[in-house]
């Protein structure tokens, strides 16, 4: 998986996703798309001081996303990791404004999406999708995969602006069953005649049928058997090879992300706590919490636990620690931490941790 | 970067296609539901007397002239006709000892006056194929207009939300607050009384749309309210949340998402609707502010009989039971179509 990304122009000039799915001219494509260009350093996606609150009754309020701050680079994957009720979900859900963010700015091939009426969302939202975490739930039970797949084809315009015709719609969603190894009689069946990989392979297609730059995969194999998850990372990762996806990855598990994640971003009561190279960050944490995290992964080893483990819960993001969000249930707490709030600050290139005193990498 | 098969995923996937392609082409959910259906024997049952009836209404003019040789609309109290050989008077003396007043003929056991006759000295018999057709076609059509509008108002209420709801709501609460046949009695004594006028267009105040408009009216906060809950809960869903994220406009969303998982309720709801309708036809009929004379219904014949009750019972109990075993039969099917019709149930059962 190269990191190189490709030119804003090259993509948004046609349907290159669909090119490449086409026949032999399809390696061309992939290797033509994925050269150098001037725009290199430009991200597709860009996050500024994000927050997202929530009003509950009695005049309380719950900040899922708190002040996120992120760029998504063309052609990587960065992968969101955080306990459950991190918001992590939030954000991937602000990001391609499936829920409105309450402050902040998203920057989508550096226009600003923030305020954009869903109307003229509607042109962006072929080149940004979304793959969600239950396969089922996100399948109307009663339409066939066909008309599901068919759907982002009937509503958008083709490459060349015009409606696609009915045997072009045909042809893609061939296509886009081979994409992700499902057989075309799938086409007439219903959704719950599917497994949940399946289903889930089906919900890729659905997000891929457009072509887009961006898919943002909320947990996308959380709810499935180990066995199966392996095969849909593995299909992720494939297609993200062959197709020059970028994604935003949300998972709890270490290990999904691991697998697949150039970059990965941690996140702890909505706020990222550490970001920086999948293998650094995983291997030499900086954050507590981080390492924490790591250990949390079961190991085929024997030995003592570099960190001690986490003790207690997660707070309630309605009413947030003073200071470090961690602090109350750091193992390396200072007074400071109780008192003054540490920013993300590089301690080694590309690796950011917020934290007043981060871990040393040994 | 290849362009290959993705090896790990596609052989894992060729087992998964497998167990696919080795299945038939599948049912959709609607005709799983038809299947679920007529495994139901009270369903089937309920199904079958209602085509029984509705084909015996259906038969009304050919019964009335063909087989009964009567005119169900005039009035006969002159009239006498041939049973077994000797002339019978339509209307017969009382048998009190002083034989004062006349009573119509009983049930006669013959093809004509089957059932006797009312006061006026009409075929009881034919009257309530006939009224039947009214009555039938009434609940049948009022039901549909009712659902029709709750669907509207429900999908417009859950969907938008909002002041559309709020607005949507409350007018429904108001229309709630007030009893449903106090509402439609006052509504028919108004058009019943002066007809209908909208601009240019009248409306007879014996034309059968009045009833049907009223009926379906008063009935719509019923079936909005489960309907507004129903697409509350689907504008929820990932699915919908899914179609929003592929940029889908919202009528496609109304038609294609919503609409088809609301189907299940609106043909759960219909024919309970129709039995709803068919009463309140009948309380409005019998009440003279539905169906007007000559023409009949069940709720006009229960009239005509109630002051023949205790000589000629027959004549309000005839159209009385007619209503209930529609009625009846109506929500047991529409029990059935409701068990039929869950979807989770469906897939329980494929899986």
């Amino acid at each position: 998986m190269t990191g190189s990304p490709s030119s804003p122009a090259d993509q948004s000039s046609a349907d290159p996703v669909a090119q490449t799915a086409h026949g032999p001219s399809g390696h061309a494509n992939a290797k033509t798309m994925l050269r150098p260009t001037d725009t290199a350093t430009a991200p597709l996606l860009s996050v500024r001081d994000l927050s997202k609150t929530y009003d509950l009754p009695r005049g309380q309020s719950l900040k899922a996303v708190d002040g996120i701050s992120l760029d998504v680079m063309p052609g990587e994957v960065l992968g969101l990791v955080g306990e459950s009720g991190c918001g992590k979900s939030t954000l991937g859900r602000c990001l391609l404004r499936l829920t409105d963010a309450t402050s902040g700015q998203i920057l989508f091939e550096g226009q600003d999406i923030t305020r954009l009426s869903e109307r003229a969302l509607r042109p962006l939202r072929q080149r940004m999708q979304m793959v969600f975490q239950d396969s089922y739930a996100s399948l109307n039970p009663r339409r066939r995969i066909g008309d599901l797949l068919a759907e982002p084809l009937k509503v958008h315009p083709g490459p060349d602006g015009r409606k696609r015709t009915p045997a072009v719609i045909t042809g893609r969603l061939h296509d886009l069953m081979e994409l992700v190894s499902l057989p075309v009689t799938a086409l007439d069946r219903y959704p719950h005649e599917f497994s949940g990989g399946q289903r889930q392979r089906i919900n890729i297609a659905r997000a891929l049928a457009l072509s887009p730059r961006l898919v943002v995969a909320d947990e996308p194999v959380s709810a499935l058997d180990v066995s199966v998850q392996a095969q849909i990372v593995n299909l992720f990762a494939d297609l993200q090879a062959q197709l020059g996806l970028t994604y935003v990855f949300v998972a709890h598990d270490l290990a999904v992300v691991r697998q697949i994640s150039t970059r990965v971003a941690v996140m702890y009561l909505g706020a990222i706590v550490e970001i920086g190279e999948t293998d650094d960050v995983l291997h030499h944490p900086a954050h507590p919490y981080t390492a924490a995290l790591t250990q949390a992964v079961p190991r085929p080893e024997v030995g003592a636990l570099r960190h001690p483990p986490l003790r207690g819960d997660i707070p309630s993001p309605v009413a947030r620690p003073s200071g470090c969000r961690f602090h109350t249930r750091c193992p390396a707490v200072e007074d400071r931490c109780r008192t003054e709030e540490p920013t993300l600050q590089p301690v080694r290139s590309g690796h950011d941790v917020a934290c007043h005193f981060p871990l040393a990498a040994n | 970067m290849t362009a290959d098969t993705p090896s790990s995923s596609g052989a894992a996937s060729a087992v998964a296609s497998a167990n696919v392609a080795a299945q038939p082409r599948p049912l959709g959910p609607w005709r799983q539901a038809g299947r679920t259906l007529v495994r139901n024997r009270a369903a089937m049952v309920a199904l079958a007397t209602l085509v029984l009836v509705t084909l015996l209404c259906l038969f009304a003019p050919f019964y009335a002239h063909d087989i009964a040789h009567v005119d169900p609309f005039t009035s006969n109290v002159a009239g006498s006709i041939v049973l077994d050989g000797h002339e019978a008077d339509i209307m017969q003396p009382n048998d009190n000892p002083l034989h004062l007043g006349l009573s119509p003929i009983g049930p006669t056991g013959h093809a004509a006056y089957l059932l006797g006759a009312d006061s006026q000295g009409r075929d009881v018999a034919a009257r309530l194929f006939y009224g039947g057709r009214n009555s039938l076609l009434i609940s049948a059509s009022a039901a549909v207009l009712c659902l029709i509008l709750a669907a509207c108002a429900g999908i417009a209420a859950g969907f938008f939300g909002g002041l559309v709801d709020t607005i949507l709501s409350r007018l429904m609460d108001i229309m709630w607050a007030v009893p449903v046949y106090l509402f439609a009695i006052s509504l028919s004594i108004v058009t019943v009384s002066q007809g209908l006028k909208l601009g240019p267009f009248v409306i007879e105040a014996d034309n059968l749309l009045i009833p049907i408009v009223i009926i379906a009216l008063v009935y719509v906060p019923y079936a909005a309210r489960p309907i507004r809950g129903r697409v509350l809960a689907l504008r929820q869903a990932e699915f919908v949340t899914a179609a929003r994220c592929l940029g889908v406009p919202r009528w496609r969303i109304v038609l294609f998402d919503i609409l088809p998982n609301v189907m299940t309720t609106l043909v759960v709801l219909g024919p309970l609707l129709m039995a709803l309708a068919l009463l309140a036809e009948s309380a409005l009929s019998f009440l003279s502010i539905g169906v007007q004379a000559p023409a009949a219904s069940w709720g006009t014949i229960i009239q005509d009989g109630e002051g023949l009750i205790y000589t000629r019972p027959m004549v309000a109990v005839a159209p009385g039971l007619a209503i209930v075993i529609v009625v009846l039969a109506l929500n047991i099917l529409g029990d059935g179509l409701r068990d039929a019709l869950d979807v989770r149930d469906a897939a329980r059962r494929s899986a």
